[in-house]
């Protein structure tokens, strides 16, 4: 399995936390899920509202999560996955990142932002169909020139 | 009424992104939605039936939870309900150098 995503698409996250350090940034990946993982076809970002603990929350409000998908809908994406930054602290998930984690098959995109700068970038796939038998699978991402190409 | 499936849920209801029901409301609803899918019990309720607390549920634009009647919120046939999980994370850090034994498990 791995993430399939394009190079703008993947360029427009990093600097998404870029942008938004020293807080964390969020988004959503809209794309397709397929046998051989999920595949972007367009990012959008989405506000943090965890206003008061910004440097190291975010929360992404279920209303605005219901209108990006209707949007998707509109266009026939789905919602495959998530991003979001770690300022100045490591691309791998937390302990609060698992907890929070519930949306099953969808991938966890996670990039670190030391100093204002956008370091790496790592995807996990949240496997499992419950809260007690899910897990992060580190994945590969796969840049793509385009949606739908392969490599 | 139209109940708008997230996702992670569409293994349970053999992939359809939206299951039409009947109910007069929210919570006869979402008991239809689970007397026709019933995998879909435990991920969105608590053993003691009450909706889990990671699971939003949206009467068209207003999250039920904040109605006046909650989940005995009447609804029509053209209502929308839509079933989203929420989204959060972050580092946890409570500071700057403190943050790798909250990293992983």
């Amino acid at each position: 399995m791995k993430l399939h995503i394009t190079q703008a698409d993947y360029d427009a996250l990093r600097a998404h936390g870029e942008e938004t350090y020293p807080h964390e940034c969020c988004g959503v990946l809209l794309g397709h899920a397929k046998d051989d993982g999920n595949h972007v076809s367009a990012i959008v970002r989405a506000g943090n509202t965890r206003t008061d603990s910004a440097h190291n929350r975010y929360n992404i409000s279920p209303m605005e999560l219901i209108k990006i998908q209707r949007e998707g809908r509109k266009q026939g994406l789905d919602i495959v996955g998530f991003y979001h930054s770690h300022p100045d602290h490591p691309a791998m998930w937390s302990s609060t990142d698992f907890a929070e984690a519930h949306w099953f098959g969808c991938c966890y995109v996670i990039t670190s932002v030391d100093k204002g700068k956008a370091n790496l970038t790592n995807a996990f796939h949240l496997s499992g169909t419950t809260e007690d038998d899910k897990a992060f699978q580190q994945e590969e991402i796969l840049i793509t020139k385009a949606v739908g190409e392969n490599a | 009424m139209k109940i708008n499936i997230p996702t992670p849920l569409r293994a349970f209801t053999d992939k359809q992104a939206t299951v039409e029901v009947n109910g007069a409301t929210v919570q006869a609803g979402l008991d239809a939605l689970v007397a026709a899918h019933p995998e879909l019990k435990n991920h969105l309720f608590t053993p003691d039936g009450k909706l889990r607390s990671f699971v939003n549920v949206y009467l068209n634009d207003d999250d039920v939870r904040y109605l006046p009647a909650a989940e005995a919120s009447a609804v029509s046939a053209d209502d929308e309900l839509t079933i989203i999980p929420s989204i959060a994370g972050g580092t946890g850090r409570p500071g700057v150098g403190a943050s790798r034994v909250l990293c992983c498990r």
